[in-house]
């Protein structure tokens, strides 16, 4: 006869014991209430960032006006200076951590996978990805400013930026590259394709929806970064569109810029604003990651 | 166009281990051959050896020679690529490319390899789909994605895309172990059409299919774990099948082994 968990031949089928229902009920509160404080202080931000900032979204002026020549004690303005810096930021760090990111991440796997330089590459960029950003700004400050002899710029900032977001992009670029089954590969190697093209038509398509996921999701946390703005590039409440100046403002530092303004005046209330501009952008890329990855699920159907 | 293949003195190894020891044996264009032996002999490996796909995996390699009317596929400076061209594979499990439609997936081969012309490349899918059983089920959604067909459908789609290329030999490695019976019905079905027009050598677990496709059988056994797999017998299906030369290959056939 074959072993039983209950032991004998007699199956038992009453209820719960009165002690296990307390248990299980306790339980269930226990984990409901942790669930409960954990989401208490994300909906509270949330909530005073939108009841404080809602009413200055809502402008077009918001959207269109830069701070130019505005006090704190004055109301009206926008944000859009800021707006430019953060995007042009933004792209120019994409420009750099994308290409590389996916690049290095396609020799990691496929041409180097399991060989030592991988393993030490893998190695080094874990590390890289755990590096404060104020670390990550002092070190292109140190490498731009005081080597090098440039000025303070965007440009810097974006280079600081590539070295928090080039970790993430690699990272998830090799993790979707090594969901591609070799079944795939091999199919594509079958019928005389080369490696290289095997890669390109088949591979990366393959993965495609999950690359970008990775790459937009990296974008949307660096978009926040606040070091590199405070030491590497000045805020000014004018619009710039050059990213080798050495003055260009973003979100953040607008956000920083207004923070310790009295309570009641225009200029605190438009801190909210800005904060929550930022949330709402970094709310869109997430939103678009997730498009994306739905997008390809359908294609399946 | 279909083409002989002379196996010579074939040792194979991943690493340091040896798979598959000392093969030689011919096969004869527009035939069918099928490998049979127990699980772990090296059929799939020496598949593998016949369109230079072994290689892929990291470590492994091969000696001897495979020729391939007269030219050896492993002499220096012969392009695996360009192997592959002529070799085609259909795998044990259906493998479409994801990413692709259906059309896409059956045009892919010649795509990849540089066709662009519109007309040339609808009329090689149709042709593909058409020899390959699945014309009359797919025709009506060939944009749709080739992995949202049932798992026979997709196998015939693979068969389709190894096809479209125009290999001179193709390899088939369990095309059925994951099939219905009625796909793999289907599946003998063309394998003895195909037979017409490629050389085709086919690995199977299942007797019956040997006996039903095939016109020439290749036992292969292995002494123990751990030791290379080795060719014990090849004949005629025929013969093979009612009277094997060798003991090992009627115990393996009649079931008594393995
Ligand atoms: N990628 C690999 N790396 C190392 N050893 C391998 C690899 N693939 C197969 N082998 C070994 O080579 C030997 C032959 O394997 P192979 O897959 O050719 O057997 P097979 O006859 O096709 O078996 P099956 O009928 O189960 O498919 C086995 O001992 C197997 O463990
Ligand atoms: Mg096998």
């Amino acid at each position: 006869m074959s072993a039983s968990i209950t032991g004998t031949d007699k199956v038992t089928l009453t209820r719960p014991s009165g002690a296990r229902t307390i248990k299980n009920s306790l339980a269930a509160v226990y984990v409901t209430l942790a669930t409960v404080l954990a989401i208490v202080p994300l909906a509270s931000i949330l909530y005073s960032v939108i009841s404080k900032g809602f009413h200055l979204i809502t402008s077009s002026s918001w959207w269109l006006q830069s701070q130019r020549g505005i006090t704190p004690r004055r109301e009206g303005g926008g944000l859009y200076h800021a707006l430019v810096g953060t995007v042009e930021i933004a792209l120019i760090c994409a420009a750099i951590a994308v290409p590389i990111g996916v690049l290095g991440a396609i020799y990691l796997i496929e041409y180097a996978r399991g060989k030592k330089v991988a393993r030490a590459v893998s190695f080094a960029v874990d590390i890289l990805s755990g590096i404060p950003s104020i670390v990550a700004a002092l070190f292109i400050y140190a490498l731009f400013i005081t080597v090098f002899g440039f000025g303070r710029s965007a440009i810097a900032v974006s280079c600081a930026l590539v070295l928090l977001m080039l970790p993430t992009v690699l990272r998830s670029t090799e993790e979707m590259l090594k969901l591609v089954p070799d079944t795939l590969r091999e199919a594509s190697y079958a019928l005389g394709v080369p490696k290289w093209k095997t890669i390109l038509k088949v591979v990366i398509p393959t993965a495609f929806s999950g690359i970008s996921t990775g790459i937009v999701l990296g974008l949307a946390r660096v978009m926040g970064e606040t070091a590199p703005l405070l030491i590497l590039v000045a805020y000014g409440q004018g619009i710039n569109f050059s990213p080798t100046s050495d003055v260009m403002a973003a979100l953040p530092t607008m956000i920083n810029s207004g923070r310790d303004q009295a309570q009641q005046m225009p200029g605190y209330e438009r801190v909210w604003g800005a904060a929550l501009t930022l949330i709402l952008i970094v709310m869109v890329l997430n939103l678009i990651a997730r498009g994306i990855a739905r997008m390809s699920k359908l294609k399946e159907k | 166009m279909a083409k002989r293949i002379d196996v010579t003195d074939v040792d194979i190894f991943y690493g340091a281990f040896h798979a598959v020891a000392d093969v030689s044996m011919t096969v004869e264009p527009r035939t069918v051959t099928a490998f049979i032996g127990p699980s772990g002999c090296g059929k799939s490996t020496l598949l593998r050896t016949l369109n230079r796909m072994h290689e892929v995996i990291p470590g492994a390699h091969v000696q001897g020679s495979v020729e391939l009317d007269g030219t050896n596929l492993y002499a220096p400076g012969v392009d695996p690529v360009a192997v592959r061209r002529v070799v085609g594979m259909v795998f044990q499990r259906p493998n479409p490319f994801p990413s692709m439609s259906i059309f896409d997936n059956v045009a892919s081969g010649l795509r990849l390899n540089g066709v662009k012309n519109k007309k040339v490349l609808s009329e090689a899918v149709e042709r593909s789909l058409v020899a390959a059983n699945l014309w009359n089920e797919v025709k009506d959604r060939l944009g749709k994605a080739g992995i949202g067909l049932s798992g026979g459908q997709q196998q015939r789609l693979c068969i389709a895309r190894a096809i479209a290329v125009e290999p001179q030999v193709l390899l088939m490695d369990e095309p059925c172990s994951a099939l219905d019976p009625i796909s793999t019905l289907a599946i003998e079905d063309l394998i003895g059409e195909l037979k017409e027009k490629y050389t085709v050598v086919i690995v199977t677990h299942n007797m019956q299919q040997a006996a039903r496709v095939s016109d020439q059988t290749a036992f292969f056994n292995l002494a123990a774990q751990g030791k290379p797999g080795k060719l014990i017998e090849i004949g005629s299906t025929e013969k093979i099948f009612s009277n094997p030369d060798q003991k090992a290959t009627e115990d393996y056939i009649t079931g008594r082994f393995g």
